[in-house]
């Protein structure tokens, strides 16, 4: 019995000089980042207040600096198959061989589904719910914890996977038989599968501690028709969460069986079924991409009514529309696949259905257009990414629309316009969105406002750079070209791939001036220093310090209305002759720091590498440090501090003097 | 459980709506997140279940469930499984009047029941593996050893919770914390009931008479 499993030195891809040379590079960005931080001796502070916090905001930051690290890793992945396809017409064949094009496709959408999108999404919520809600921290703050590094333990599995190994040739929803052990034998598609267990189950812990937050953890007053549009969406989201990745997690579970026991779920022979693959893989596929949308609009809903300086246009229709999405989104996902060969009658249904969901959504698009009206309209960076938006996504979702016919879909299926539609709809709407989110909370989340200017560029060459990227797939798919075409003999085809290849120069450009940005706001923080209300919000996480304190406000807000800081504005412009009520402080208890995340990540790395590579001992010691680390947890002592009421009240008395000088 | 005191400790005054009450005691958070969480596991349990009944006629020439499935065993383990949670019922009983000695009593009991129907299930298990119906030889005996056996997993880890949880009882007492974790417990012990009836149903039952 080999001790390392099927782990030799075969998998290092010595021969592959691009595989190699991303490695390298990959391996130089972590070298680079650890020696900063021991250079600057920041190992403890590091350990102390980030990797081990339970603070709903600093475990947020994580999840969005995870995502945007994969932000980039993915789209090294777009530039390149963008390159490959520009080049790779008529008998050439670029530059990337098949089997690593398919790979790149594969990471590609794997890793901007789920490592992107995903923990941008969640980052978001993580930060801004709370805060919204006005409330200390979420329900479990140290289960918060374990859910970000569960997440980020999918993420680095898979970015172990360019340099050990390889990864899956698949695509990213891994259908079967193609995926299974006698056409993939290889530990590509064991990659798929474990990173995105372990990061699932990250999600659905994530999922179950925001509905309990929203549902059980609001500032007194707070109902549920009065809590900010946000917390609505994060509700939908997080409840499409529970109810969606389980399927994730027992369809992925019975690939594995197939792969390890040698199960019949999906093979061939001995009666298993593909087609329980694509239905079960899309009964959670489906509603998560409402669980990457919703919380977009919900951002867009904060950010229209924040910079029209008007209360949201039919708040009570939004709520309906977020509820409706939310149930209409378990019944759309055979769509996805009209080509399986059901009956008509199966796929009307889902066609008609696919045709209403896109009414709710129309409802929301036209609050938002009437939020605009006759407000004060500030073109602020959140707003132009808003506005950007609204056009971008009533475009992909009329072509959405259009393929929710079956008879039109059995033309597109599988063809690139298909691509250009759900790039359309993500980069449109989940991407712009999260763009929109990180440029209106980053003043709250460090206290300094991000650079307008270099902030305006990133727009307009996100902007320029998408229509220029996709538009021309729209018509390649009419032209009849399919996706995941590593060459193709048309070279008809070939001026407009050359065009989308632009586009992607031009987005790239545009993530070259995000980076800008951040570095420029930082060295210019102190010019850029905000108070606790920059935008003239309405919504309570403006009514605390930014950045917030860790206990986030000083005194328990109470509500009295929707949205909360605006009214409490008014009323003060109305009584500012009389004095302020003294604000009494209260002891607040606050959950200790815990390193149960941390380390339980650790042991669920250690569980999928040793799967992967069937390393059975590893795996072994793996699931006994989980289980240890368990019951340390369970065992220990004291899970709370208390603050003291005097140093909340002295933060919050030299906060105030800040912000009245 | 001492519900009324759970009311009594809010000012009435400070409640005009439940929805504006601001936020819910502990107790009740880590209850209703449990319930989230149990509604997740039993989607779980839904997509097994509709695997299964995807591919129950998927035998590929080899046995049908009416072959192999031995209805009184069946009997047997269910009623293991039932008399079990009534136990999780009295140790609740025991632990909301803090009587120490009634708790380890029930849950001793619970766990011998746990047991004797997780070894019925084994011996299933190894009986039908021994007459050559593994898991590997049709979709159909994959489906039926994942679901049935993901619901084993699911009752060995109760066990192991409820082993761990008595440690705790003996090491911490029954503080607020230990008695939510039991609280937990229970809700995830009564689950896996529910989850069982329909096991019992879907395949046993319903599997005899295709």
């Amino acid at each position: 019995m080999n001790l390392l499993g099927k782990l030799d030195w075969s998998a290092l891809p010595l021969h592959q000089p691009i595989v190699m040379g991303a490695t390298a590079f990959m391996v130089l960005v972590v070298v680079a980042v650890l020696g900063f931080v021991t250079m600057k001796g920041a190992w403890l502070y590091l350990w102390r207040e980030w990797l081990t916090s339970v603070d709903h905001k600093r475990i947020g930051v994580m999840y969005c600096v995870l995502a945007l690290v994969m932000l980039l890793r993915g789209f090294s992945d777009a530039i390149m198959m963008r390159a490959q396809q520009a080049v790779a017409a008529g008998g050439a064949q670029g530059y990337l061989p098949p089997e690593h094009f398919d790979q790149i496709f594969s990471a590609h959408g794997t890793i901007m589904i789920f490592f992107m999108a995903m923990p941008f999404v969640v980052g978001v919520m993580n930060f801004a719910v709370p805060l919204q809600l006005g409330v200390r921290d979420v329900a479990f703050p140290t289960l918060n914890s374990v859910s970000f590094w569960l997440t980020a333990s999918g993420a680095l599995l898979i970015n172990v996977s360019l340099a050990i190994g390889e990864f899956s040739k698949a695509g990213w929803w891994g259908y079967p038989p193609l995926s299974e052990l006698q056409f993939s034998p290889g530990v590509g598609v064991d990659y798929y599968l474990w990173s995105l267990q372990i990061s699932g189950l990250g999600t659905l812990l994530a999922g179950v501690n925001f509905v309990t937050t929203i549902l059980k953890l609001r500032a007194p007053g707070m109902s549920y028709m009065r809590m900010p549009v946000f917390c609505w969406t994060a509700l939908a989201t997080n409840l499409l969460i529970v109810a969606a990745f389980p399927v994730l997690t027992a369809v992925l579970a019975m690939l594995l069986l197939d792969r390890y026991l040698g199960f019949h779920f999906f093979t061939n022979d001995g009666g298993g079924n593909q087609m329980l693959y694509a239905n079960l893989f899309w009964v959670w596929g489906h509603p998560e991409v409402y669980i990457l949308i919703l919380p977009a609009f919900g951002i867009f809903s904060e950010v229209v009514s924040t910079f029209s300086g008007k209360p949201l246009f039919g708040y009570r229709s939004m709520v309906a529309a977020t509820m409706a999405i939310c149930i209409l989104s378990f019944l759309v996902w055979l769509h996805h696949f009209f080509t399986m060969g059901a009956s008509a009658n199966v796929n009307g249904f889902f066609g008609v259905m696919s045709m209403i969901i896109a009414l709710p959504t129309g409802v929301k698009i036209f609050n938002w257009l009437f939020t605009m009206y006759g407000g004060r309209v500030r073109l602020s960076v959140p707003m132009l990414w808003s506005i950007g938006f609204m056009v971008t996504f009533v475009i992909g979702g009329m072509t959405g629309v259009l393929q929710a016919v079956p008879p039109a879909d059995f033309q597109l299926h599988n063809s690139v316009f298909l691509i250009a539609h759900f790039h359309n709809v993500i980069i449109g709407g989940v991407v712009f969105g999260l763009m929109a989110g990180y440029n209106y909370w980053f003043p709250k989340a460090f206290g300094f406002q991000l650079d307008e200017r270099w902030g305006k560029a990133a727009f307009w060459c996100w902007f320029v750079g998408f229509y220029l990227a996709f538009m021309p797939l729209y018509l390649l798919g009419l032209m009849g070209m399919t996706r995941r075409m590593q060459h193709y003999a048309d070279p008809a085809w070939q001026p407009w791939l050359v065009v989308a290849m632009v586009g992607t120069v031009i987005i790239l450009g545009g993530i070259a001036c995000q980076i800008i940005q951040l570095v420029v706001s930082i060295r210019a923080r102190e010019k850029l220093r905000v108070t606790a209300d920059p935008w003239n919000g309405r919504t309570l996480e403006w009514a605390t310090t930014s950045p917030p304190p860790a206990w986030n406000f000083a005194v328990q807000p109470r509500v009295s209305g929707r949205d909360a800081l605006w009214s409490s504005k008014r009323q003060a412009l109305a009584t500012k002759d009389e004095a302020p009520p003294a604000r009494v402080y209260e002891p607040i208890e606050m959950p200790k720091n815990s390193a149960t995340g941390f380390v339980t990540a650790f042991f669920a790395v250690v569980i999928g590498f040793a799967m992967i590579w069937h390393i059975w001992w590893m795996a072994g010691l793996g699931v006994f440090g989980a289980f240890v680390t368990l019951l340390a947890f369970a065992f220990r002592r004291r899970s709370e501090i208390e603050v003291p009421a005097e140093q909340i009240a002295r933060f919050d008395r030299a906060h105030q003097a800040g912000a009245a000088a | 459980m001492n519900i009324s005191v759970a009311i009594d400790s809010v000012p009435q005054d400070a409640l005009p709506s439940a929805s504006e009450a601001g936020p819910a005691p502990k107790r009740v958070v880590v209850a209703f997140g449990f319930w989230i969480f149990l509604l997740s596991d039993i989607v779980m349990f839904a997509a097994l279940f509709a695997s299964y009944a995807v591919l129950v006629h998927a035998t590929a020439g080899g046995p049908t469930g009416a072959q192999l499935f031995n209805q009184k065993t069946v009997a047997i383990e269910t009623a293991c499984l039932l008399a079990s949670s009534y136990t999780c019922g009295l140790m609740s009983l025991a632990i909301n009047s803090r009587r120490y000695f009634r708790t380890y009593l029930a849950a001793l009991i619970t766990f011998a029941l746990g047991a004797a129907f997780l070894t019925l299930e084994i011996r299933e298990f190894a009986n039908m593996i021994a007459i050559g119906a593994t898991p590997e030889r049709s979709a159909f005996l994959s489906a039926f050893f994942t679901l049935v056996g993901c619901h084993g997993l699911h009752v060995t880890l109760g066990l192991i919770w409820l082993t761990v949880m008595m440690v705790q009882v003996a090491v911490m007492g029954l503080d607020a914390t230990v008695q939510r974790r039991l609280l937990c417990f229970a809700l995830f012990w009564h689950a896996l009931d529910i989850v069982w009836v329909g096991v019992f149903t879907v395949v046993y039952l319903m599997g005899v008479s295709l």
